[in-house]
Parts: C-alpha cells; structure tokens; sequence
C-alpha cells in the first residue's frame, strides 16, 4: 500500500509522458492502476486533482497557519485535539509501527463511545509504554478515541515534559479530575502501579507491584464507567534496568536514576530505546454501573475489585509471555 | 426583593464605578453611594449618574457612620486590589485590602441594617501548582496555601467574611470568586501583559488561561447586589486558552524566558512600569488554573455570555491591538507556498 502512494508522486515529479510503463511496472497494485487512468489526463488541464503529496502539502500549511494564528480550541483540562493529532501522534507513529512493531489485541474490548477506564501494567523506565497505548487506541481502534491519560504529579511539575503532557491530553492523577473526564465520556487511562511500577528493576520484571489504594476502581464506581484491563508486553525489555544511582536521583529529585547496559555508559546514545517487540493486550471490559456508586465508599468492594482488575492483568502478561519466543523477535 | 439603599466601595476602579452606574440606572434602588479614598475620573463620575460620591477611606471607622446614617442595606465590597502598584506599594496593597475589609465588617456587623453582603473576591485563592486538579469548584481548597499577595489577602478576607456570616446570620453572603477580567475597557495586568509588542512567558510553561469579560463581571456583580443569592460562586467564563495561543491570537510575539530569569525580568518590567507582575501571577503563568462554573449557572443563574477566546478577541478587537505579523502575511504566505509546491511537481 505504500508503495503505492509513492509511485504517483515519482510519476508527476518525472513529468507527464514516461509515467504510464513507470506506474505498470513498478506498482502493479489495486491503488495505482485506479488512480493512473484519471490522473493521466487532469494533470494537463487546468484543475489537476490533488496528488497525496500535495494534499499533505496542503494539510501542513493550513497546520501551521492554525497554529499560528492560535485558532485552535483547547478543552478545560488543557487537551489540544489539534497539536495531538497532527504533530504528536504522527511524531510517535514511527516508533509505534517500525521500532516497536507493536500488535494490539482484544481492541473490540474498547467501548466506541462513552467513558471507559483503561487501567494497565507500567514498565520500561520512561513512560513510553503510556504513549504507545495511547497510539494504539487512536490509530488501532475503529472509534479512534483519544486516551486521556492520568499522571504524577512530578511530569506536570517539568518544564517541557508537564506541558506537552497537558496537550497530548494527560491530567493530574487525582480523584476530581479521574471523576471529572470520565462522566464526560472520555477514554481514561490509568497506570496504578505508578513509580513502583515504571521504575522496577529488570530482574522484576513483569511481576505487578502493588496497585496504589485502588482510588482508579472507586472513580469508575462513582461514574459507573467500564474497566477495561490492559497487559503490555514489550515495554520492560526497552530500558533494562540493571541498577540505580540514588544520590543522582535525589539530586535531581527524581523517584530513581537508571542505570542501563546502555544508558550512562553510552550518554546520550543510551536513550534510544531497545526495539523489543511489543503486544498490547485489552481484556475483557469490567462493569462498574452493575455495583453501583454507593459502593465506592466501600473499602471492601473496591479492594475486590483492585484485586480482580490486577489478577486480569497479571494472567494475561503470563500468558502473552508464554507465547512469546523472543523479546525483540516476539 | 431590590435593596434600597447599595454601598459601593473602590468606585474609583472600573467594576464598582461602572457597577454604581449600572445600579444608579436601576429606579427601583433608592440611593447609590459610592466609596473611595480617590475620587473617580471625570468620565466615570458623569456615567455614575445619580450615585453619590463619598470620599472616604474604609479603614476609618468613619464608614460606620456613614452606613448608620444612610441606612444602607447591602453592601458591596469591590475594593480590593490586585495591583500593588496602583495602590502604593504592596504593604499599603495589603493594609487597605485586609485592615479596609475588617473595618468595613465591623461596620457593617454594627449596622442593624444590613441585609446583604457581597464580596468580589478571586480565584486566585485557589493557588496555582503542579499539584493541583485541572479543575477546581468551590469546595476545593489550594493544595499550597498563598504565601503571600493578592491570594493571600483574599484567602484571609474570605476567612473573616465567613467569620461575619457566623455572627450576623441574618446577613445573606455572596463570596464571587473572579478569574481574571479581560474586555475592550477594563484595565489589569492581563490587559497590560497582552498589549505588549513582546510578551514574555515562563520558558518550558503553558498555562491554561480562563478569562472573564469585563460586562459578564458587571452583571454579575450587579445581580448579587440585587437579588438574593447567597453562597461562593466561581464566575469565570466556559472554556480556556493557552497562553501561547491567546499571545497569537493577540498577535503578539512570545518571549520564553528561564525560570531561574523570570524573577529579574519581572523587576525590569515592573520598574519599567509596563506591567506589574506579583509572584503568585508569575505562578499563574506556569501552571494556570481553571474554574469550574456549574454552580453560577446552576444555583445563580446566570450564564456567562462570552466564552474566554469570545472575550479574549473582543479585548483584541476593542483594543484595536495590531498583530505585529498580520495574518494576511501570513495566509498570502501560505498561497504563495501552496503555489510553489503545485509548480514543483
């Protein structure tokens, strides 16, 4: 399919006449046998109809020119709809599709619309994995929902880091603003294992560590929106984490400084990611409004249902582990 | 039920000058009477009409006989300040905001015929940090109480108006937490911060920003004083701009400056008397802060009839602010791109 999008572009750069045998040859495919007849003929007159290229040309200017001028809208968390989709989103496919190759399953467990709660294991040393979920439900879900994703409190607290957060669509992991987007029907997503989790080392790896006070089930339980277990596979074998220097990170402020095979060893090298192979994994959706919202004040129900989510969670990491032959091959 | 008698304190700024005006204009109201320590401009006296002037400083106990004698029964206290420029000085900021506001509940305390109160306070109480929810609502207290200033000052005359309520439960209470005004008209440090050729913002920080028109406000202000809505209102506006877009949709030209370099910017500024920016605003510039303001619609009933980027471009347009690049270049750019890359091919 991509090859099929470039051979038009060569084709009208080359010029008009050698494009017909060019166009045979190459391609071949559905896509550019289509557009070659109508092509053909509009690019001499007046009017040509819009090459890909051109209209990515197109859709870039009328971006910047947006942006420029500040005519975007920006919703009350401070989610920019039009940043995400044309500038972050593109920004992390790469490494979404070639470096990661990630393969998403159960997607259909993801409801279309209305609020949801996506609630998923936290690995890789850098919050890569959040973002690649993130991907995946808008480029791998039919509905292509945004996640709105809930984070420490220390991301908004950095400088860049905090503010592209907010933009991408992420908020402060706390119970009114968790309440808040989910009764608006958002798709929210949360990683309760939090630093404990993001920042285990490697020998740990994929064994879930404690889930927060289970704040996350009580939110859903009060807005009656549906859990949605999500299990990555992949994201731990990206920084492995073989130590930590803790007066660095104390001098920095930060929960811990990583130590890599590759990381200080290498500087600035040693950020690159190692491209594992990734799955992620939506289970079975958990409905909340069936228990209702008194229950949310009930220590008992919401530990059970901390309990479950976790339990899901952690089976089906075994088992998409168990499948897995290779951690970079998968 | 229209009260007869309305005291207006701080007549001299632009909310309770035009305030007074707006309330002088309603012939159910018997008296206006306006308060300040300096009289208002010529412009606003004319439009105030009918309101009477009374020169006086509320941290006197003078304000009690004036209460007393006029028989007043609401009061509306629109007096305090934000700019500690304006009022001489953060110590004299902080001395007529805080002493003036004791003095005035003192007053009114003494004063059996006072039926209403109302406070134009801000949302600044809430504070502004990383920590804090996205959104707040009236029940939310800051996560780090203000350390000092506007916020500081309010927090603490919302403590002892609350104090007030307690000892004069006949009183009906209305506390209107503003966020920050912006229109054509109204003079604030946002205004100020916007009209500037090269606005500089907190490098590494782009706080959401929730406005309020200047006309929105004044209803507002004039609903509390005339009917009976007791209770803390949030009044801000629907929807938010990021500073960084409100800075281009004004036309204006980002400057990021280091954290670390922000507090001598802010002196260079503030002596060079183009805007005079206090620490807790400079803090509003990195994190923002947002109200949620379903308790006005729902429980005062009113809607806001500018949303915050409707407000905003009318303060650009009422301000005739020229963009520095003006977007025509910048649309005529564009075609002139778009053609190149048609001719390319």
């Amino acid at each position: 399919m991509s090859e099929a999008r470039i051979i038009p572009l060569h084709a009208d750069g080359d010029g008009h006449t050698p494009w017909h045998p060019n166009g045979q040859s190459n391609g071949g495919s559905r896509a550019a046998a289509d557009t070659e007849p109508e092509l053909g003929p509009d690019s001499e007159a007046a009017e040509p109809v819009p090459s890909p290229w051109e209209e990515a040309v197109t859709e870039t200017l009328a971006f910047l020119r947006r942006r420029f001028a500040g005519d975007y809208a920006v919703d009350d968390f401070g989610f920019d709809a039009d940043l995400t989709d044309n500038l972050l989103l593109p920004a992390l496919r790469p490494l979404y599709q070639r470096w990661f190759r990630v393969e998403t399953i159960g997607m259909k467990n993801v409801p279309d619309v209305g609020g949801a709660l996506v609630v998923a294991n936290h690995s890789g040393t850098l919050p890569l994995d959040a973002l690649m979920t993130a991907v995946a439900l808008h480029d791998d879900h039919p509905a292509q929902r945004h996640l709105r994703m809930l984070g420490a409190d220390l991301m908004f607290r950095l400088p860049v880091a905090g503010t592209l957060a907010r933009k991408q669509g992420s908020t402060l992991a706390c119970m009114p603003d968790a309440e808040r987007l989910m009764s608006a029907g958002e798709l929210v997503g949360v990683w309760p294992e939090g630093f404990k989790g993001i920042g285990k080392p490697f020998r740990d790896r994929y064994k879930l560590q404690r889930f927060g006070r289970g704040g996350f089930v009580s939110a859903a339980l009060r807005t009656g929106v549906p859990i949605v277990p999500c299990s990555i596979v992949g994201a731990e074998e990206i920084y492995p984490k073989i130590g930590d220097l803790k007066p660095l990170a104390r001098l920095f402020g930060a929960p811990y400084f990583p130590v890599t095979p590759l990381f200080p060893l290498l500087g600035p090298l040693g950020l690159v990611p190692l491209p594992s192979k990734w799955y992620i994994e939506f289970g079975e959706p958990i409905r909340t409004d069936t228990i209702g919202a008194t229950e949310a004040d009930d220590p008992m129900t919401v530990f059970n249902l901390t309990d479950q989510v976790r339990e899901t969670i952690q089976h089906t990491l075994y088992r998409l582990l168990s499948q897995r032959r290779n951690a970079f091959l998968g | 039920m229209a009260p007869s008698v309305v005291l207006v304190t701080g007549v001299s700024r632009f909310l309770g000058g035009h305030l007074a005006a707006r309330l002088a204009a309603n012939p159910a109201i018997e008296r206006v009477l306006g308060v300040d320590t300096v009289p208002p401009p010529r412009d606003l006296l004319r439009r105030m009409g009918r309101a009477e002037f009374v020169r006086a400083d509320i941290r006197n106990p003078l304000i009690s006989k004036v209460i007393s004698y006029a028989s007043v029964d609401t009061v509306v206290h629109a007096s305090l300040s934000a700019n500690p420029g304006s009022a001489g000085g953060r110590t004299a900021m902080k001395e007529m905001n805080v002493i003036g506001t004791m003095q005035l509940l003192a007053a009114c305390q003494k004063a059996p015929s006072v039926r209403r109160m109302v406070l134009k306070s801000t949302t600044a109480v809430y504070g502004s940090s990383s920590r804090d929810p996205a959104i707040f609502d009236e029940s939310m207290t800051p996560k780090d109480l203000p350390s000092g200033g506007y916020a500081k000052d309010a927090a603490e005359i919302e403590g002892y108006l609350r104090g007030f309520a307690r000892r004069r439960p006949d009183v009906s209470v209305t506390v209107l937490r503003f966020s920050n005004f912006i229109g054509p008209r109204i003079d604030t440090v946002f205004t100020r911060y916007f009209a500037l050729p090269v606005v500089p913002t907190v490098l590494g920080y782009d706080a959401r920003v929730q406005l309020l028109h200047e006309e929105d406000a004044l209803a507002v202000l004039e609903r509390a004083a005339s009917e009976e809505v007791p209770g803390v209102f949030n009044v801000a506006a629907d929807g938010v701009l990021l500073l960084s877009q409100a800075i281009r949709r004004a036309g204006r030209i980002p400057i990021p400056v280091p954290s670390s370099a922000v507090g001598p910017v802010s002196r260079v500024f503030r002596s060079a008397r183009l805007v005079d920016f206090s620490p807790e605003q400079m803090r509003l510039l990195n994190f923002g802060r947002v109200v949620d303001n379903g308790r006005l619609r729902r429980q005062f009933g009113f809607t806001p009839r500018w949303t915050t980027m409707q407000a905003f471009d009318d303060y650009v347009r009422g301000r005739a602010l020229r963009p520095v690049i003006p977007p025509a270049q910048v649309e005529s750019l564009e075609q002139r791109m778009l053609a190149a890359a048609r001719a390319l091919r």
